[in-house]
């Protein structure tokens, strides 16, 4: 989002210089209490056109976007983190003060301020105004979630509020879309804003709160009633028999669906792949451009991409659970079984995350106060099952195990066998946080605080656009790391040239590479191909898929060979086991290492966790070709 | 730090019939905080989320196996540790409400 960049930069910059000779706004932040739903106004405002950023020097990311106001006319909109008050006790909270009092380096102090608050719960929300309001920024007071106030009978006047507060304030339902032309026309300047209150210095929350709850009243606020459905919906999500059932039941519907739902897109993505590949093989002369092109790039490349359906029905199954509000249950459920291992209910929302991908479960461990429970989620973190192990997970499941139907048509073998897998890494995490809870890592333990946000319907808009994200994110590694690994392991396998032709795969470059570690890994059942793949995979764990499509491919001298039963022949039951553990519990993700040095300030977490989790993998993969072997 | 050490919480119900804590309100019962027995920091977390001394609080549900509990303060939900819980200290009990 070059355009962003470009009014970012101007902003820093120019702003005090535009300022002085024209009203426009340049840079808005919007600031608000955690679930207020900032985002969703956030996503509203500028749709496609964000990107996630981090502010300079600390850890606390932030997403900046363009909104337009007119037809000539954008501003850029920076969403600061949740925060209930400006006390800078958090990182997020020493940001969100700085940025807007200037003080932050890189950004400019914005030109106004959008501040979200929950109409549902405004007496609460309204602690944060008394703070936000005395920096003496223009600020437009966005009361969100109209619909239910409405609904549940709230009452609110708010011109009288905007009264009390000596700034505007608009009633909105952000997720419907209503009531948006105000922000629009505050945006665009077409709102007075008028001349600051002296409001009271405060700087005790219970100060803060008894003046919010004045203004409630002087604005006739009347609360709805309580959410009834949120309530029976609890009588039954937390249930002391239904709660449970119905967590593992979630659980087992969304691996489930991630394994078979996604099959028939899969299929359609590897249909076009092949015969575009085919087509490619067909048109052009044979020539080391066309082996490049066809072996190299596209099937590389081609069989990551097979994968995108199966990682968003992921997201997307995750984000309908996020925004209905039952994770924060499912938080609750497994505060207890967190507690065991000296973790605390906030580790499950990161840790969750981490089946989806390590690198933002890294970051959403930012919510943690306690900092040896963080630095111990994170650590743990990449045992999770993350999407990049599952294209190992199910080419090597699907290529030694027939599916049958187990538990009649709800669960068949292969997704048993999956869910095993994500046991062993749950297993795994969980006791390397009992051994650094106990030992090195060993803290007081911290209170566990979660608010409960009532129960939504989800909608798509906002769905939508995280899996859109999710996706470009996954796309562009493929068409960056993913394509240079390709390029690079067909050159590794391409020479050195004999006589102007490709060598046999054994004796080209990659194959000595294997071949040098084929004596350290012959112990797990892996021979010096799955030694190749596992040198790959170091970049990313799904390389690996493309690496072995590659060997096999020219090793057979077709690159439409059928990679599952290349594998089958070629590897013993004991490697296959083996090779599942050994990417269980091994942290070959560059990316993941990045973001941990990145929020531990250093490398000496990586360094040991990457150490750990390498050693981890050797013994496992170890322990389990020779019980296999033994046993069968 | 007194917040590590593990203490037995006995009901008082039944004694003289008030709840000194939340953790000793039953479900569907409300008091009103007195004070946070927390260090500061622990003390302003929960207060953000509505624990502010002379909060009227009532117990709702709680996970399956009783730990965490859920509370209603100040028009939302919280879900506390009992062990947390233990530390709210409460001005006096109120009946339940009907």
């Amino acid at each position: 989002m070059g355009a962003c960049d470009g009014c970012h930069a101007a902003g820093l910059n120019l702003a005090d210089a535009t300022k002085l000779h024209t009203r426009q706004v340049r840079t808005v932040a919007i600031v608000g209490p955690p679930n207020s739903g900032k985002s969703t106004l956030f996503n509203q405002l500028t749709g496609l056109r964000q990107k996630v950023a981090n502010f300079p020097g600390v850890t606390v990311e932030h997403r900046i976007g363009r909104a337009k106001i007119a037809e000539d006319r954008e501003i850029c909109l920076v969403d600061l983190p949740g925060v209930y008050s400006l006390l800078p006790r958090s990182e997020d909270e020493r940001v969100t003060r700085d940025v807007l009092a200037g003080h932050m380096d890189g950004i400019a102090r914005p030109d106004a301020v959008l501040l979200i608050l929950d109409s549902t719960n405004l007496a609460r929300h309204l602690t944060l105004a008394a703070p936000i309001l005395s920096l003496g920024l223009p600020t437009l007071v966005i009361l969100n979630m109209a619909d239910e106030l409405r609904s549940r009978g709230g009452v609110l006047n708010t011109d009288a509020l905007a009264h009390q507060l000596g700034a505007p304030v608009t009633l909105v339902s952000a997720i419907e879309g209503e009531g948006l032309e105000a922000v629009h026309d505050f945006l665009s300047g077409a709102i007075a804003v008028p001349a600051p209150l002296d409001l009271p210095a405060m700087h005790d929350l219970p100060g803060c709160r008894q003046w919010a709850g004045q203004v409630g009243r002087r604005a006739s606020y009347r609360p709805p009633a309580p959410p009834v459905w949120t309530h029976r919906l609890d009588a039954v999500f937390l249930h002391a028999l239904a709660g449970p059932l119905i967590l593992a039941a979630v659980v087992l519907v969304v691996f489930q669906a991630m394994f078979t739902g996604a099959k028939p897109l899969m299929d359609g993505i590897q249909w076009v792949i092949a015969g575009s590949g085919g087509w490619l093989e067909r048109t052009m002369p044979d020539s080391v451009v066309r082996s490049l092109l066809v072996e190299g790039v596209w099937d590389g490349v081609g069989s990551v991409v097979v994968f995108l359906p199966q990682i968003l029905l992921l997201f997307l199954l995750l984000g309908v659970l996020e925004d209905s509000g039952y994770l924060a249950r499912a938080a609750v459920i497994a505060d207890r079984t967190m507690a065991r291992v000296g973790l605390q209910g906030k580790s499950f929302i990161p840790l969750l995350s981490a089946y989806a991908c390590a690198v933002p479960a890294v970051l959403a461990a930012r919510t943690i106060e306690n900092k040896r429970d963080r630095i111990a989620t994170i650590l743990i973190a990449p045992f999770m099952t993350c999407s990049a192990r599952l294209p190992v997970y199910t080419l090597v499941i699907a290529a030694f195990l027939p599916e049958h139907p187990l538990l009649g048509v709800l669960v068949g073998t292969r997704a048993t066998a999956l869910i095993g897998l994500y046991v062993l890494g749950f297993l795994a995490a969980f006791a390397t946080a009992k051994l650094l809870k106990s030992s090195i890592l060993k803290s007081e333990p911290t209170p566990f605080l979660l608010e409960m946000p009532p129960y939504r319907w989800p909608t798509l808009r906002s769905i939508g656009l995280r899996l859109v994200d999710r996706a470009k994110v996954f796309l562009r590694r493929a068409g960056t790391v993913i394509l240079v690994v390709a390029v690079v392991l067909w050159a590794l396998a391409h020479l050195p040239l004999v006589n102007g032709h490709a060598p046999p795969i054994e004796e080209s470059l990659i194959g000595t590479m294997g071949r040098t570690l084929e004596p350290a890994i012959r112990p797990l059942g892996f021979n010096w191909k799955i030694g190749i793949g596992l040198i790959s995979s170091l970049a990313a764990r799904e390389v690996i898929v493309s690496t072995l499509g590659t060997i096999y491919g020219m090793e057979n001298g077709a690159s439409s060979h059928d990679l599952e039963a290349a594998i089958r022949a070629d590897l013993s039951l004991g490697g296959a086991v083996a090779l599942l553990v050994f990417f269980a519990f091994a942290m070959q993700c560059f990316s993941t290492v990045a973001v941990v040095r990145r929020e531990t300030g250093g490398w000496k977490w990586p360094a040991l966790q990457f150490a750990y989790m390498g050693c981890l993998a050797y013994v496992g993969a170890f322990a389990a070709n020779q019980l296999v072997q033994r046993l069968l | 730090m007194t917040f590590n050490k593990q203490r037995r919480v006995r009901r008082r119900h039944g004694g003289d019939g008030a709840a000194s804590t939340l953790v000793e309100l039953r479900r569907g019962e409300q008091g009103v905080l007195d004070h946070i027995d927390l260090p500061p920091e622990a003390g302003r977390r929960l207060m953000e989320l509505g624990f502010v001394p002379g909060s009227l609080i009532t117990a709702a549900g709680c996970a399956p196996g009783g730990d965490p509990r859920v509370f209603r303060v100040d028009g939302s939900e919280v879900a506390l540790r009992r062990e947390t819980a233990a530390f709210l200290k409460l001005r006096h009990s109120v009946a339940p409400p009907e």
